[in-house]
């Protein structure tokens, strides 16, 4: 197979822009997983349920889907503390997450899953909106619009998580509750109610990366699966709890995925996810930019 | 009860199941009658990693499938009889399981589990591209309608159900065995602090892969007949959810410590879905199984067993 340098660099590009949107997706799960030690794998589960609630909104109402997921941003905010509460009722305070509170999230996700079946069926759904089609050429490079919007958007949405992490006091409360628990309870600290908070926001990114998905592709209601692989291979390479590795890590499986199914076909490109998740366990379990 | 007693008692109840079946008649019987043990197998593998040991594997479907593909890599390539393509089944997932394990399980639990959900999406990738065993058309597999044994002429679905019941007593007399053994002991020390177990001298990732993969490899036993039985295999619902729901579903409604737990787990939540299927819809009756087990795990954390246990014990002195 000869390798032209156009689609090199087009397939390079295309890289970059779909890890802007990888990083968007694992955002959350860098909250709930890298920092509070929550694994959970209902996140694209609550992806896709921002999707659904984009794609409603867009075909009724014709308003474009990025507005939609800010508008509907509390609303999965008091879906993630209402999840995160039930979750530390019921596993968390009883020390049992490792086996239940998994069953708890592999039980959301399936439900959340059937319920848009129900509801929608199993056709695939899109949006419309004025930047889906066109694209930018910036000589031999093109840029389709569906890739670059979501791509800015998601680094936004990265980048105000990062400078709320690490400037605001509340931020900063949610690092400590990762770090040590009980030292925060000793200074008066309700550690429960940061976590409910950190869980909230978690949840709410689910809202616009939701969005973001369905500008970029077609959805149906078992898409999600396909990025839970993903979004725990970014989340432990870029090494847990740190947003700046994510999205490296990000970035870095973007391009090879785009790469893998440029060279070898689309259909290969799953299969990506996977080999960086064994890869990183089996030699540096700690991550790029790992504690 | 000892081991010998306890397997003749399940062969026992075993041949009045084949015995009413065969009283019955009723192919249906034989085609509901199949799922039902073949949950058995795959809940009470799941059983074994997940309730014994604490470590939740979310590729059931995953482990299924390599069985029933490699009886499809096996009849495309050599036909074999069912019972040697199961030991086959059994053999690859068991490998696959191991590899699975030595990779992730020297880290903390929640990779392991994630690495599973994973591994299914990565084996149907591989299955898609693979056009020997069907691609993503999926591959058909004609069953001959009656076999041939000792001069008796008996129906296939009948032959198929008999090697299931098999599997089934076969799997639920070696997790018993292992819940008696020291094996199980062991086990029950890492589910309950694996740091204290290393540190008083278990050996903690040898008895782990021990349990992934005699785990995988009963998953794969459960999945070796399944293309005869089911005629025509398609990756999308082999790999499907509903194999990693139910095998995870089964047990922790029933209970998880024991090996009765994905027994009664599995009859009940099999027939439930048996009759849901039939009279609602497929669609509703997964989401019936998804609420249930995030309605048990939180309610009942101990599973129906445990309930019972619970009400035997407040009554007793």
């Amino acid at each position: 197979m000869d390798i032209s340098a156009d689609l090199l660099i087009n397939a390079i590009v295309a890289g970059l822009l779909l890890g802007g949107f990888y990083a968007a997706v694992t955002a959350g799960v860098s909250i709930s997983f890298g920092m509070l030690d929550i694994v959970n794998i209902a996140h694209p589960a609550f992806i896709i349920l921002g999707s659904y609630i984009a794609y409603f909104i867009n075909i009724n109402f014709g308003v474009d889907p990025i507005v939609v997921s800010i508008v509907a941003l509390p609303a999965f905010y008091a879906l993630g503390a209402v999840v995160y509460q039930v979750y530390y009722q019921s596993f968390e305070r009883r020390g049992q997450e490792s086996l239940r509170g998994l069953a708890f999230f592999f039980g959301l996700l399936f439900i959340t899953e059937v319920s848009l079946i129900l509801v929608f069926g199993v056709d695939y759904r899109y949006v419309e909106a004025a930047y889906i089609g066109p694209s930018i050429h910036l000589g031999l490079i093109d840029l389709p619009l569906r890739m670059l919007v979501p791509c800015l958007v998601a680094l936004a949405l990265f980048g105000a998580l990062q400078l709320f992490v690490t400037r605001t006091f509340l931020g900063r409360a949610i690092l400590a509750v990762s770090q040590d628990q009980l030292a925060l309870q000793l200074m008066a600290a309700d550690p429960i109610r940061i976590k409910r908070i950190a869980f909230g926001i978690s949840i709410a990114t689910a809202s616009i990366a939701g969005a973001l998905l369905i500008i970029i592709q077609p959805v149906e209601p078992s898409v999600g699966r396909d990025y839970i692989g993903r979004i725990f291979a970014i989340c432990v390479l870029g090494g847990l709890g740190s947003m700046p590795g994510a999205l490296i890590a990000a970035m870095l499986l973007g391009v090879v995925e785009s790469l893998t199914s440029t060279f070898y076909g689309p259909s290969w490109s799953p299969a990506v996810a996977f080999g960086f998740l064994l890869l990183t366990l089996a030699f540096r379990p700690a991550g790029l930019l790992g504690r | 009860m000892n081991a010998l007693k306890f397997s003749l008692i399940a062969i026992g109840v075993g041949l009045l199941v084949l015995a009413f079946a065969h009283w019955l008649g009723l192919d249906y019987f034989y085609y509901a009658g199949y799922t039902i043990l073949q949950f058995i197998v795959l809940a009470t593998a799941w059983n074994i990693l997940g309730g014994y040991c604490g470590y939740v594997n979310f590729g059931s479907a995953a482990f299924f499938a390599l069985g029933a593909y490699s009886s499809v890599f096996m009849h495309k390539l050599y036909p074999l009889p069912v019972p040697v393509l199961i030991v086959i089944g059994a053999v690859v997932s068991g490998v696959v399981g191991f590899g699975m394990g030595y990779l992730t399980l020297r880290l903390r639990g929640a990779f392991f589990a994630i690495a599973t959900l994973a591994l299914a999406v990565v084996l149907q990738t591989l299955v898609v591209n693979w056009d020997f065993v069907g691609g993503s058309r999926g591959a058909y597999i004609i069953r001959p309608e009656t076999l041939e044994f000792a001069g008796f002429e008996i129906n296939y679905i009948e032959y198929l159900f008999v090697l299931m019941l098999i599997l089934a007593v076969l799997a639920l007399a070696t997790a018993r065995t292992i819940e008696r053994s020291q094996l199980g002991f062991g086990f029950a020390t890492i589910r309950d602090d694996e740091m204290a177990a290393e540190a008083s001298g278990v050996p903690t990732l040898r008895l782990k892969l021990i349990a992934t993969t005699l785990s995988g490899a009963f998953m794969g036993m459960a999945g070796a007949p399944f293309p005869y039985y089911i005629g025509y295999l398609q990756p999308a619902s082999t790999f499907g959810l509903e194999y990693a729901v139910n095998s995870i579903a089964m047990p922790m409604i029933g209970g998880t410590t024991s090996w009765i737990g994905p027994l009664v787990g599995t009859i009940l939540l099999g027939s439930l879905q048996q009759i849901a299927t039939v009279t609602i819809s497929s669609a509703v009756n997964l989401l019936i199984v998804g609420i249930l087990l995030v309605a048990f795990v939180i309610i009942a954390p101990n599973g129906l067993v445990g309930l019972v246990q619970e009400r035997l014990r407040r009554r007793g002195p």
